[in-house]
């Protein structure tokens, strides 16, 4: 595939260009090596789509959902006063993330302190590309009739009430959605919000993500689909520790749509 | 006469003790913070019609949920029977109501039935907490007076119930032997099962049985009033103006400290000046989070008095299902054995509180407990009427934090980096854009 150059909002005014869309990064998908392989993958669909967009690049910083959730609010909302007045002096409008935790940081808790934004999450703008016929399917995507099985970010779930967004992507897919026990309002978390993705577990008889990906694995999948890089890493982890990575993988929902979607058709720039 | 007066002093004993039992509660509940629910009324009529009059998230669990219904609408129900009751015990009347001729058959008639399934679902429900090992009725959380105190109100429902029943079947026998004073009037669908264990019964004797089962049915109508309020079981009262004030904001959405907000604003105001002194105020300021239970606002500690200890938000909880400390469950008993104590301690103090070097958080729920959430909202959706123990959890984290720089060391890390370089890990701030370099 060839290469392609994605600017920044900086590079974007400074030429006196307006983006339609800013994609907020978020932390994982910034600097961990498995995320933003997802990060790239939205990257190359927001490309193909021919979607104007634009990053913030070092300009972005964290939202502070980990410290508020840690308790520390101070720091929280140095980090959005810091983010708005970012986001405001470029105009920002609408914003795509790759990260449910940004999302609703974002979507929900930013407006009250000044940062107004229509949020959305990656697989629901996809979601539009679809629809609006921006995005085509290959004919025979890879993935027709095999077995997928999708976990619910709990800060898209039963945060955001979106189950649906994830599912009508997957299903654009021909492959064969498989429903955990635990789904939807009533999905287990994966084991890394609130902060947990940075500590060491409470003492216990087990991981959370262990006991997660057990349900996973109950319906015999053959990818695990994810769309957050937290949950991403946990069910990866949950994979190996099952000993079944030879025989399922766990992927972003964007990747798989990258994998599947026309995107060799895509104008190079 | 006598029995009307007899009747009268009951009952108003009951209303005596019940109404200021109610007393002792909101004073409570109103000790809490300053939370403001006054808004957006049309949208919370209607989740309290949907969520506690309709029962809307009872039935996630089908045998509890349905069982709880028939438990629901007997209760509800069967209270037109008592409003009868009460008239005939003030003015000494028999049926008062009897004059309705068929729909009064059709009442009695529904009453029986509803007392008939209420009993049924008393019993599965006390198989189920007693005989079967469902994880989240045994569970450590309930040991002692929790487990007594559901018990009691299972089996008292089934007595009252079971007097109710009798007290038609002797009815229905004096009416047929055409005894003085019993009019011909209602339909005895389910009692008439019972009419065999009092039909050998002299006229006196069926007489004395209607008669004590109609005082004991009341008499534990009324005492059971009283204890209500003293029990978990309160929440048949709770969960209505607990779901009118649910929240209603998307589950994930943390609240924005408005305290915090003027010092960071104030922070990034390029015309403040940094070395204004605070303006005089005779408050000593409010702590920042969750330390004790008078630190929790009004309606986290109405949460805690409507907590009917089911369990649903602890069985839902990944920590506690990986065999963590934290039960959300216990979280809110522990709130309301809290709260109480604080109300005790404040009235045998002429209504003042001094502290008394015991706090919620520590003495009642510990760091691990707290450190264990993973904010995944799954006891919120679970709860039936809508309460929040995981707000609790965040808002005491906020105290380990910004009161007492508590955390685990990795969490202090994290924040450090934040502070430093804008992400979690520590990464240089410089290369959050190198990813594009690699597409």
């Amino acid at each position: 595939m060839s290469s392609f150059h994605i600017p920044t909002m900086a590079e974007m005014t400074a030429s006196g260009q307006t983006p339609d869309v800013l994609f907020w990064v978020g932390c994982a998908g910034s600097f961990d090596d498995r995320a933003k392989r997802i990060t790239k993958a939205i990257a190359r669909i927001l490309h193909a789509s021919e979607t104007s967009f634009a990053v913030l690049g070092q300009e972005e910083s964290c939202t502070g959902d980990p410290a508020k959730r840690a308790g520390n609010e101070f720091l929280y909302q140095m980090q959005a006063a810091q983010n708005i007045a970012t986001l405001n002096g470029y105009g920002i409008k609408r914003i795509i993330t790759g990260c449910p935790h940004c999302f609703n940081a974002l979507k929900n808790e930013y407006p009250e302190l000044g940062g107004t934004y229509e949020v959305l999450h990656h697989t629901q703008f996809i979601r539009e590309l679809i629809e609006t016929g921006k995005l085509r399917m290959s004919g025979d995507t890879p993935f027709k009739g095999r077995r997928i099985t999708f976990h619910d970010p709990c800060y898209l779930g039963r945060s955001n009430g979106e189950y649906l967004a994830p599912r009508e992507v997957i299903a654009k897919l021909d492959a064969e959605l498989l429903e955990m026990r635990r789904c939807k309002q009533n999905a287990m978390c994966c084991g890394a919000g609130g902060a947990q993705m940075f500590k060491e577990a409470e003492s216990g008889d087990r991981e959370v993500n262990h006991a997660r990906t057990d349900q996973a694995l109950e319906t015999q999948p053959e990818v695990i689909a994810t769309g957050c890089p937290f949950c991403n890493t946990m069910m990866t982890d949950g994979v190996k520790n099952a000993e079944q990575e030879s025989n399922v993988v766990v992927k972003d929902i964007a990747e798989l749509i990258a994998e599947a979607a026309d995107l060799l058709d895509a104008p190079t720039p | 006469m006598i029995s009307q007066l007899l009747f009268l002093l009951l009952l108003s004993t009951g209303i005596f003790f019940f109404a200021r039992r109610i007393g002792v509660i909101r004073r409570n509940i109103n000790s809490g913070a300053h939370w403001d629910g006054s808004d957006r009324t049309s949208e919370r009529w209607a989740t309290m019609a949907r969520v506690a009059l309709g029962q809307g998230k009872m039935t996630t669990r089908p045998v509890a949920g349905f069982m709880h219904i028939l438990i629901y609408a007997g209760f509800v129900i069967i209270n037109i029977e008592i409003l009868e009751i009460l008239i005939d015990g003030l003015f000494g009347t028999h049926r008062v109501f009897a004059f309705l001729g068929p729909v009064y058959d059709f009442l009695i008639a529904s009453f029986e039935w509803l007392a008939a399934g209420v009993i049924l679902a008393c019993v599965v429900f006390f198989v189920r907490r007693n005989g079967m090992a469902i994880a989240r009725l045994a569970s450590n959380d309930l040991k002692g007076w929790p487990s007594l105190d559901a018990n009691i109100i299972l089996v008292v429902e089934v007595l009252l119930m079971f007097a109710f029943l009798s007290m038609n079947a002797a009815d229905a026998i004096a009416q047929s032997r055409g005894l003085e004073h019993y009019v011909t009037a209602g339909s005895f669908p389910v009692s008439s099962w019972l009419m065999p264990l009092y039909s050998g019964l002299s006229d006196a004797g069926v007489v004395a049985v209607e008669r004590g089962m109609w005082w004991f049915h009341i008499a534990g109508v009324l005492a059971f009033l009283v204890y209500v309020p003293y029990s978990k079981h309160f929440h048949i009262i709770l969960a209505f103006p607990n779901t009118y004030y649910s929240n209603l904001n998307p589950s994930g959405q943390m609240d924005n400290m408005a305290a915090v907000k003027k010092e960071v604003d104030l922070m990034m105001d390029p015309n403040a000046d940094p070395f204004a002194a605070a303006p005089p105020s005779d408050e000593p300021p409010a702590p920042f989070g969750v330390k004790d239970a008078p630190d929790l606002t009004w309606k986290q500690l109405l949460e805690a008095y409507t907590c009917t200890e089911c369990g649903r938000c602890t069985s839902e909880c990944p920590a506690n299902h990986t065999g963590k400390l934290l039960s959300p469950r216990k979280i809110m008993m522990s709130t309301r054995d809290r709260i109480e104590e604080i109300g005790q301690q404040r009235k045998a103090n002429g209504g003042k509180w001094e502290p008394d070097g015991k706090t919620l958080l520590g003495d009642w729920i510990t760091e691990e407990e707290l450190w264990a959430c993973t904010s995944c909202q799954a006891c919120v959706e679970a709860c039936p009427i809508n309460i929040s123990p995981m707000g609790i959890i965040l808002d005491m984290r906020r105290s380990l934090i910004m009161e007492d720089s508590k955390s685990p060391e990795s969490i202090t890390s994290m924040f450090n980096n934040i502070e430093n370089n804008g992400a979690p890990w520590a990464f240089p701030a410089g290369s959050r854009g190198d990813w594009t370099q690699e597409v």
